[in-house]
């Protein structure tokens, strides 16, 4: 019900330890301190453990796409803030603050570009941006990437990284669900490919919608993927939950992922997988 | 009726009920003793009555909500029973188990023939086991799948009934793929070319509720809630305690009229005075007008058209700027 709980718990790290701007990272797998501009290289994989750190949307933009060939649009989509949404804080004054902290417009980025020659769109979630939550414009965006693929016949491939549906945009977050799904049935209809790829974390709303509705689901190893979160399920059920639970490994076991790949395989496993869909019989 | 024998009383509600109680007494002295306070009665029950009319026009948004999940509210079977002449129940989602917590058959209201579903709840600790509180697990919602392609291939409308606190939120869910079982059902009936209604009955809790929440009409009971997420679960997260829920309702503006406002539903279907557990009947005769209304617009759209209009309707949903 309120996958949000884990969202908090997990902010913190990407700020303090993974995206610093330091010289020297501390791997959360294994404690070791490693240097920044080795781990930006490895595409902040632990050269030591093999943890797939969590990254922005420009680090998947270099780990998929050809050099410079990203093309991003919708760039300046931005919340209407439609409920004028208040805790603590205007929701809107949190939007800005976020926009300028992560110099990021929202919690996706879309565009088109090529993977290995083969012209995709892409959209790509990013944590950073108030836990990749899926607001109005996060499910408008995706919903215009899905319209592009469909106008370009070109297949699509979604990145997600996301603690779900953004409350402060309340019922109109949960239509996102419904927005996204349909427009994927559209491209569906037509036959167009649709790659999901599935980093830690995906959860709540954007797991219960385009992330598990790919052609092909991709996770990276040891990624959170499920719909409640797991503290939720541990509250509701009053039990431990077990070892590696909802991880990549687990989800995978259990039916609903075809591969887990490694950050530095994703380009060439998926770019095989393109050209396996566009050879002719 | 329900309401004549109800047990729980809303904090709201006490005035009317603390008057009521008084009313009663009036009458037992007057039978008793033989004096005569017809006409005292008489202005008081009127008064009563005017309480509650104004108790009930100035509703917050909490306060809906509590009514939403009032332990003698109608839940799914309750309407189906009413408004449908015919009912045979389906069961199971032919890949794993029966779920209780959503119900789904065929049915007749009036001339059409349908597909009706929902979620459901039971009332008393023993009933609400059986139901999971409401609360569907993948099969749930891969039996109403099962059951709306049924439609889709039978040629039948297909109305749900919306009455959830949310997917359970548990580790076999989670193993069976709830968020899967949720997607695909969001996925699947934006194209099934058949009429679709939604009717929130009661709570509609985030994904769990748009589970069966995609279709050509949005209608929503006029004391239901229907959000991202729980009020509770909003405040726990954004005020770090669940007890600001009354103030998480209001941020979020859960309430039949907000949704009207935010183009999200596109009718307010009324209740009867006090809430729908006051008279089950006249709350199942909205309902059931309300259904019959859309629906006989609906039937006369070609299926090609109706899918695009879904598309549409729910393109548009959301708000930006650019
Ligand atoms: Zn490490």
């Amino acid at each position: 019900m309120d996958w949000f709980k884990r969202k908090k718990e997990s902010l913190k790290p990407i700020q303090k330890k993974e995206l610093p701007d330091g010289l020297w990272i501390k791997c959360d797998g294994c404690g070791e301190i490693i240097f920044k501009k080795e781990l930006e290289k490895k595409f902040y994989v632990c050269p030591h453990c093999d943890m797939h750190m969590r990254v922005g949307n420009d680090v998947y933009i270099s780990v998929l796409l050809d050099k410079g060939s990203f093309r991003e649009f919708n760039k300046n989509i931005k919340s209407a803030d439609p409920l004028e949404f208040t805790d603590f804080k205007h929701y809107s004054d949190r939007y800005k603050a976020t926009v300028k902290k992560t110099g990021i417009n929202e919690a996706v980025v879309t565009g088109t570009g090529s993977l290995d020659k083969h012209k995709v769109v892409v959209a790509i979630m990013d944590f950073r941006f108030l836990g990749g939550s899926m607001g109005s414009v996060v499910g408008e965006k995706i919903a215009r990437a899905i319209d592009k693929a469909l106008k370009l016949k070109c297949p699509l491939i979604i990145v997600s990284s996301s603690g779900g549906a953004r409350m402060h945009e309340g019922v109109l977050s949960l239509m996102q669900l419904a927005k996204t799904s349909a427009k994927l049935a559209q491209l569906a209809k037509m036959g167009i490919p649709y790659i999901s790829i599935l980093t830690n974390p995906t959860t709540g709303g954007t797991t219960a919608s385009f992330a598990m509705l790919g052609d092909v689901h991709i996770a990276e190893p040891g990624a959170l993927i499920g719909f409640a979160g797991p503290r939720v399920i541990k509250q509701t059920i009053g039990q431990d939950l077990p070892k590696g639970f909802q991880r990549s490994e687990f989800v995978q076991e259990h039916g609903f992922l075809d591969l887990i790949v490694h950050r530095h395989e994703l380009k060439e496993r998926i770019s095989k997988i393109l050209s396996f869909l566009e050879s002719k019989n | 009726m329900a309401g004549k024998n109800k047990k729980f009383i809303l904090e709201f509600e006490k005035p009317v009920i603390e008057l009521e109680k008084k009313i009663q007494e009036m009458r037992d002295h007057a039978a008793s003793s033989g004096i005569k306070l017809g006409g005292d009665i008489k202005r008081l029950e009127t008064k009563a009555k005017e309480l509650r009319k104004q108790i009930f026009s100035n509703l917050s948004r909490w306060q809906r909500v509590q009514l939403a999940r009032h332990p003698m509210r109608p839940y799914s079977l309750d309407y189906i029973e009413r408004i449908c002449s015919y009912f045979e129940e389906f069961h199971g989602d032919r890949l794993f188990a029966d779920d209780k917590a959503i119900v789904a058959g065929i049915g007749m209201i009036d001339e059409f023939s349908v597909v009706i579903l929902g979620q459901q709840k039971g009332r008393g600790t023993k009933q609400n086991l059986y139901r999971n509180f409401g609360m569907p697990n993948p099969e749930g919602y891969r039996k109403a799948l099962r059951l709306m392609r049924f439609a889709a291939k039978f040629n039948k409308p297909i109305i749900t009934l919306i009455d959830t606190p949310g997917a359970y939120p548990g580790i076999g869910a989670e193993e069976r793929g709830q968020a899967e079982a949720i997607a695909r059902n969001l996925f699947e009936m934006s194209h099934f070319p058949v009429p679709i209604i939604n009717v929130i009955i009661g709570e509609g809790a985030s994904g769990g509720a748009l589970g069966i929440g995609v279709g050509d009409r949005i209608l929503m009971l006029e004391n239901g809630w229907y959000s991202v997420i729980s009020p509770e679960g909003c405040a726990a997260i954004l005020w770090r305690d669940a007890a600001n829920a009354s103030k998480a309702a209001d941020a979020m503006k859960v309430t039949a009229p907000d949704l009207v406002d935010l183009k999200i539903i596109d009718e307010i279907v009324k209740e009867p005075v006090g809430g729908s557990h006051e008279d089950y009947d006249l709350a199942a005769d909205y309902v059931k007008k309300a259904i019959l209304k859309h629906l006989k617009q609906l039937v006369k759209i070609p299926a090609d058209k109706l899918i695009e209009q879904r598309i549409e309707k729910f393109s548009k949903m959301g708000a930006w700027v650019e």
